[in-house]
């Protein structure tokens, strides 16, 4: 049973369901970190032979990726109109011709 | 003149050119047939083959195919096929026969034996690409004119590196260059421009979402990669490529996170994947060289079908800003599907075409013991996959409900996306047609169980970091807002720069002015008859700098032939 305020919502959406989705992820994640004990990897280069060098590096880079960007904005970022010329990303859209 | 025209090219040139005399259906139908008889044309052809012919006593190759032009001409017509498709919704008569005549010209210089006939097409693919922008209405003049002085500037660099290295050698022939040729510099930062090396780069995020929702899709596909082509040919073993392909790799996905609207963060992602393809020419190795031109390949058809899922959302919903946007799948589910495998298909999934492709350029790095390279593009394999794999489909599609409800796009733009995402998949799965007609004999397996197995770590780990850093909120949130990038330093600083020169020039004027008029009335105490100094309008002062620039920048092109 949903919860009322649910109601209309997608699969998808329901906070329940998106939690499931992150779950499986997490078993996902787990499985194919273990799998690096069964399968053979012949890498050229030797530290990515180290066990599970993929998935570590994967995950460190992106989240120093997410929080160098951030740091990024304060530096970038400028307001929407900053260059007075009309910024791209919008179109007409059909149903107001 | 039949040298010239006997050329799958000049069907598109033409077709393109006679394209807005006709009426909707006959348009429609042309934008369809002639990319395809082009296609069919190009496949009977013999290959090797050259064409030569003589113009005002210069000896030229109007047509050249080998293994390497042959797939960059392949891959051009396949997708000016699919634009075509996708643009059929597109009623205005500009923005087809733009492209018709950029894809032509695209193909033409791909084709291309020699510098002078590779620079004529290379400014027409300029040419043909900027009224694609300007077809999206008066609001893209300034972009518009931006870009075009940027494409122009790598055609003059073209030329005149091709009149240096004429003079030295004798020979307008197009084949290996280096940077020691006569000329060779001035030729690398032409094909560079339009490969949007670092600091080179930002005419391409400036101006590609700035055209319509299916113009972009156009302008996704030729340009840049015919720079990949060209540098291919000319300086394919360049090491100083490899370092600039891995900071290309690197830095635009720093960009793409905090980007709002999604075409520009696929423009950036565009980027970032020329630099996979400029490292594989650095490299230069047969591996590298047929990893270039397989990525191209299936980058072409990947990040087309990207942008023509944004540009149908464009169409539909109004908007591609990410702050705007959320919940489309109700809307758009087909849309949504074919976004995910473009989405697959760049972030290099098994059984989707980006694998098949980045792996040989990585492998080849790999070979090399070029470890440092290697863990950058790794480390931009694990970013393309954060902000075009996840965050596009994720902020366009599902996230927050926007509210917005639309119809799905029309029916040619899912035909174009299905049959892309098609090709995608079958690509991926299939690798061996690819990987048949590539410059060089390939001996190389993707679908190791060490390989699937290393891609899939890096892959959902990376996802992983994603679910985190959205469940904890330390994500940032879409926003409104322009990003500065290198284009600020002729948008903003220069103009100010020179706006200040000429307001110290004036004020210095104006103090000669003054005391010119003190000592005038003095001298004319005295009985003489001085003329009174005058003000200088800031107008005038900035045009004498760009005249004084202008000067020196001839004087520069001399001495560096000379």
């Amino acid at each position: 049973m949903s919860e009322p305020s649910d109601r209309g919502k997608g699969w998808i959406e329901q906070p329940k369901n998106v939690d499931r989705i992150v779950y499986a992820l997490y078993a996902i994640c787990a499985v194919v970190f273990a799998l690096d004990l069964l399968v053979e990897r012949h890498e050229y280069l030797g530290f990515a032979n180290w066990f599970g060098f993929y998935a570590w590096y994967g995950f460190v880079a992106c989240v120093g990726l997410v929080i160098a960007a951030k740091g990024l904005r304060r530096l970038l970022m400028r307001p929407e109109d900053y260059y007075d010329e009309t910024a791209p990303g919008h179109h007409k859209r059909e149903d107001e011709h | 003149m039949a040298a010239w025209i006997a050329n799958p090219a000049w069907l598109l040139i033409i077709g393109g050119l006679l394209l807005p005399l006709f009426g909707y259906r006959l348009r429609c139908a042309l934008l369809l047939i002639v990319p395809a008889v082009a296609g069919a044309w190009l496949l009977q052809m013999p290959r090797p083959l050259t064409v030569e012919t003589e113009l005002l006593g210069y000896a030229l190759t109007p047509l050249r195919l080998d293994g390497l032009s042959f797939v960059f001409a392949l891959i051009f017509l396949i997708a000016a096929f699919l634009t075509g498709l996708f643009m059929l919704s597109n009623r205005s008569r500009l923005e087809p026969a733009a492209t018709l005549v950029y894809a032509g010209a695209a193909v033409a210089a791909a084709l291309a034996g020699d510098l002078l006939t590779l620079f004529l097409y290379w400014e027409a693919t300029a040419l043909a690409s900027v009224l694609i922008i300007l077809a999206n209405g008066p609001q893209t003049w300034r972009v518009s004119l931006r870009y075009l002085i940027v494409q122009v500037a790598s055609g003059l660099l073209l030329l005149t590196g091709a009149l240096v290295y004429f003079r030295s050698t004798g020979s307008l022939a197009f084949d290996h260059l280096g940077l020691d040729a006569p000329g060779g510099w001035l030729i690398f930062f032409a094909f560079g421009i339009k490969a949007a090396f670092p600091f080179l780069h930002n005419w391409l995020q400036d101006a590609y979402p700035a055209a319509s929702p299916t113009g972009t899709v156009a302008l996704s596909a030729f340009t840049t990669k015919l720079a990949i082509y060209a540098l291919a040919r000319g300086y394919a073993g360049t090491e100083i490529l490899i370092p600039i392909g891995a900071l290309m790799t690197a830095f635009p996905i720093f960009y793409a996170v905090i980007e709002n609207d999604l075409r520009r963060v696929l423009a950036y992602s565009l980027n970032n994947q020329l630099g996979f393809m400029v490292v594989g020419v650095g490299i230069g190795t047969e591996l590298a060289l047929n990893g270039t031109a397989a990525h191209a390949f299936t980058h072409i058809l990947y990040k087309a079908l990207l942008f023509m899922s944004m540009g149908a959302v464009l169409y539909r919903a109004g908007t591609v800003k990410g702050s705007e946007l959320g919940g489309l799948y109700k809307s758009m589910p087909w849309t949504m599907v074919f976004c995910v495998v473009g989405a697959a298909s760049i972030s290099a999934f098994p059984l989707f075409s980006g694998f098949i492709s980045k792996s040989l350029i990585l492998s080849s790095a790999g070979y090399q013991g070029l470890w440092f390279v290697w863990l950058v593009l790794v480390f931009a394999s694990a970013g393309v996959f954060h902000h075009s794999g996840i965050k596009i489909p994720f902020f366009a599609f599902f996230a927050h409900d926007s509210g917005i409800r639309c119809k799905e796009a029309p029916w040619n733009m899912l035909l174009a996306m299905g049959i892309t995402a098609a090709l995608c998949i079958g690509i991926g799965a299939f690798p061996d047609p690819l990987y048949d007609i590539l410059p060089y004999a390939v001996d190389y397996e993707p679908y190791t169980g060490g390989h699937v197995l290393a891609q899939m770590q890096l892959l959902l780990f990376s996802a992983l970091a994603f679910t985190v850093l959205m469940r904890t909120g330390i994500y940032p949130p879409e926003l409104r807002s322009t990003n500065l990038d290198s284009d600020w330093i002729y948008r903003r600083m220069l103009p100010a720069a020179i706006d200040r020169i000429a307001l110290v020039m004036e004020m210095v004027f104006d103090g000669l002015g003054r005391a010119g008029r003190r000592a005038g009335a003095a001298l004319a105490r005295e009985g003489s008859d001085v003329m009174p100094g005058r003000t200088w309008p800031v107008g005038s002062m900035a045009l004498w700098v760009a005249a004084l620039l202008a000067t020196l920048l001839i004087f520069g092109i001399f001495l560096d032939g000379a």
